[in-house]
């Protein structure tokens, strides 16, 4: 029976590599930076961040008159070089992006993926508990809960991990029961396989794309949320960097000296759209199914 | 009840869970002997493969199995416990699903979705469990096993996705097979090819073989015995040359009339007349008046 004997395609199993997206290598670039600069900010940053001299305040930026050799993007009210503190800065939005995030993947992943497969009950739960959840408020409500529990990092931490596991729950459930009613999980339960193997081996694996681009949006957001909290001088103390903190104490002399609140700004604004970006990016290039 | 079937279902109800009266399977006996190739025929919606889900356990969570049994290699697999009952049925029985499009896991590598049940359920050595696969590619026709078996479903085509699906359902060496319109979601010139192929490989392997189809002209082609389903009841039950020669029901012999002709192209389609339907369906009525007088209270208690 040669006549329907078939060949496997062309581009076989190591399939050519398409050119990366321009959108994942722009953000995937702007994060490195970023990165770097959190990871190696005390050999990078041309200042101590702290360091404060009320001769040299609100200098300009380099291309403005009046500006000082060193200071690039000026100085703040107490003469602290802006450059340098967006620099530290960095170490504490990476910080909370990648461990809140990461933590609130986890727990709300794990939560929808139970509720979407097994359903039920156990999906009663876990959904009446996201409509509660969802009905407050989710700025207040980290507000409310870093005023309760006291500031610092690990506060600020803890109220993104409580407010956006949900948004994780969510999103995992509603994939999780599309995914529950493609054949493929029949075909393993005919094979053999129990319930919990099929969920963790066949059914996790199809929403790793979708968890994959939460990740990295929810890591843009939780840089948001910081950034808030900070503003209303809920994060860590004010004297250690953030961008929030220095987009609040640039709000006040906005008028004699903008760079002090369009800088850290921008890096906010960008590190944000980069995580969003690259989720998506990230979703385009390897998820097989889009493919 | 025969005593020598494989698979042997006797008076199989399947209800709605949401109303236990409302019967989607009907009292259904159907049994197919050890290599044996049988049809089981009827319209969409008939409950075709509603038999096939109740086999492997796979029901959809709004309907229930209320009463009969479904007995495989002479064990009742409901009156199993639900692990028991995988691994009776994973060493048993195997499926050739209905579309290949999407009962392969999209981000896992062909060779694991083949040699899975083999590995984790029979114990086979990884080695082993790869030669098996290559084998079986190649029995399938699978011009190079070797590329297949590092491909993920998406580099496939639905053809040759189908042949992965035979092959797998083949791999542990099953005593029985269910078909589930294996053909129905490929292409035309494909269709062919694949039943060729199911046909052969049942041949070459002896398994037997339930073929769930909604085309008399496929009955004729593989099968020997065939069950004739309609809203759920068997309507008819006979081997295939006295189903084409003398119907016994009124439906069936309406259906295989509907059956277009290839060789009168000039003959117009001929729906079911539905005088017949009706007249079938009144005889349901009157079973189903029947099954709920007798179960009426016990259904009442249960719901």
């Amino acid at each position: 029976m040669a006549d329907i004997a078939q060949t496997a395609p062309q581009s076989g199993p190591a399939h050519r590599r398409r050119p990366l997206p321009l959108r994942l290598v722009l953000s995937g670039t702007w994060l490195l930076v970023v990165l770097i600069c959190a990871v190696f900010a005390p050999f990078i940053a041309p200042h101590d961040p702290l360091a404060q001299d009320l001769l040299l305040e609100r200098l300009p930026p380099f291309w403005m008159a009046g500006s000082e050799p060193g200071y690039y993007l000026g100085t703040d009210g107490l003469g602290r070089d802006v450059l340098s503190r967006i620099i530290y800065g960095a170490r504490i939005a990476l910080t909370v992006a990648f461990v809140a995030a990461t933590a609130a993947c986890v727990i709300g992943s794990a939560l929808g993926l139970i509720a979407g497969y097994y359903r039920g009950f156990v999906d009663q739960i876990v959904s009446r508990i996201v409509d509660i959840w969802m009905s407050f408020p989710p700025v207040l409500f980290a507000i409310l809960l870093v005023a309760v529990i006291g500031t610092g990092l690990h506060s600020v931490i803890l109220a993104i991990i409580v407010i956006d596991w949900i948004r994780f729950c969510r999103v995992v459930r509603a994939e999780t029961f599309v995914q529950v009613k493609l054949d493929y999980v029949d075909s393993a339960r005919v094979a053999g396989f129990s319930r919990l193997t099929i969920l963790i081996r066949e059914v996790f694996p199809n929403t790793l794309p979708t968890i994959v681009a939460l990740l990295s949006l929810e890591m843009g957001i939780a840089v948001i949320v910081e950034a808030i909290l900070s503003f209303v001088n809920l994060s860590i103390s004010t004297d250690d960097p953030t961008w929030g903190g220095m987009i609040a104490e640039g709000r006040t002399i906005i008028y004699f000296a903008w760079w002090v609140l369009v800088f850290p700004l921008i890096a906010l604004f960008l590190t944000v759209l980069a995580f969003g970006q690259f989720g998506e990016g990230l979703k385009d290039r390897f998820d097989p199914v889009l493919q | 009840m025969m005593a020598d079937a494989f698979l042997d279902i006797a008076d199989l109800s399947i209800v709605l869970r949401s109303d236990r009266a409302h019967r989607l399977l009907r009292s259904v006996d159907l049994h197919v002997n050890p290599g044996e190739v049988r049809g089981l025929v009827g319209e969409s919606g008939a409950g075709k493969s509603m038999i096939g889900k109740t086999i492997f356990d796979i029901l959809p969570r709004a309907v229930e199995a209320v009463e009969g049994a479904v007995t495989l290699g002479g064990t009742d697999l409901l009156a199993l416990s639900s692990n028991a009952r995988r691994r009776e049925i994973a060493a048993a029985a195997a499926l050739i699903p209905q579309d290949p499009l999407t009962a392969l896991n999209p981000v896992r590598r062909i060779e694991g979705q083949i040699t899975d049940r083999l590995t984790a359920i029979l114990g086979f050595s990884k080695k082993a469990a790869r030669d098996r696969a290559l084998t079986l590619l190649e029995e399938v026709h699978i011009n190079d096993p070797e590329r297949v078996l590092r491909s993920y479903p998406h580099q496939l085509s639905g053809g040759m996705r189908q042949r992965v699906l035979i092959a797998a359902a083949f791999a542990a060496e099953p005593k029985l097979i269910v078909a589930d319109e294996p053909t129905t979601a490929l292409d035309v010139t494909v269709q062919k090819q694949i039943l060729r192929l199911i046909a052969e490989m049942q041949a070459h392997h002896g398994t037997a073989l339930l073929f769930v189809t909604h085309d008399l002209g496929v009955v004729a082609k593989i099968c020997q015995n065939v069950t004739v389903l309609f809203g759920g009841k068997v309507v008819e039950d006979t081997d295939v040359k006295g189903l084409f020669a003398h119907p016994a029901h009124p439906y069936t012999a309406a259906l295989i009339n509907a059956t277009p002709r290839y060789d009168r192209p000039d003959q117009s389609l001929l729906p079911v007349p539905a005088d017949v339907i009706e007249a079938t369906r009144a005889e349901i009525a009157k079973a189903d008046a029947e099954w709920l007088s007798q179960r009426g209270q016990t259904l009442k208690a249960a719901s």
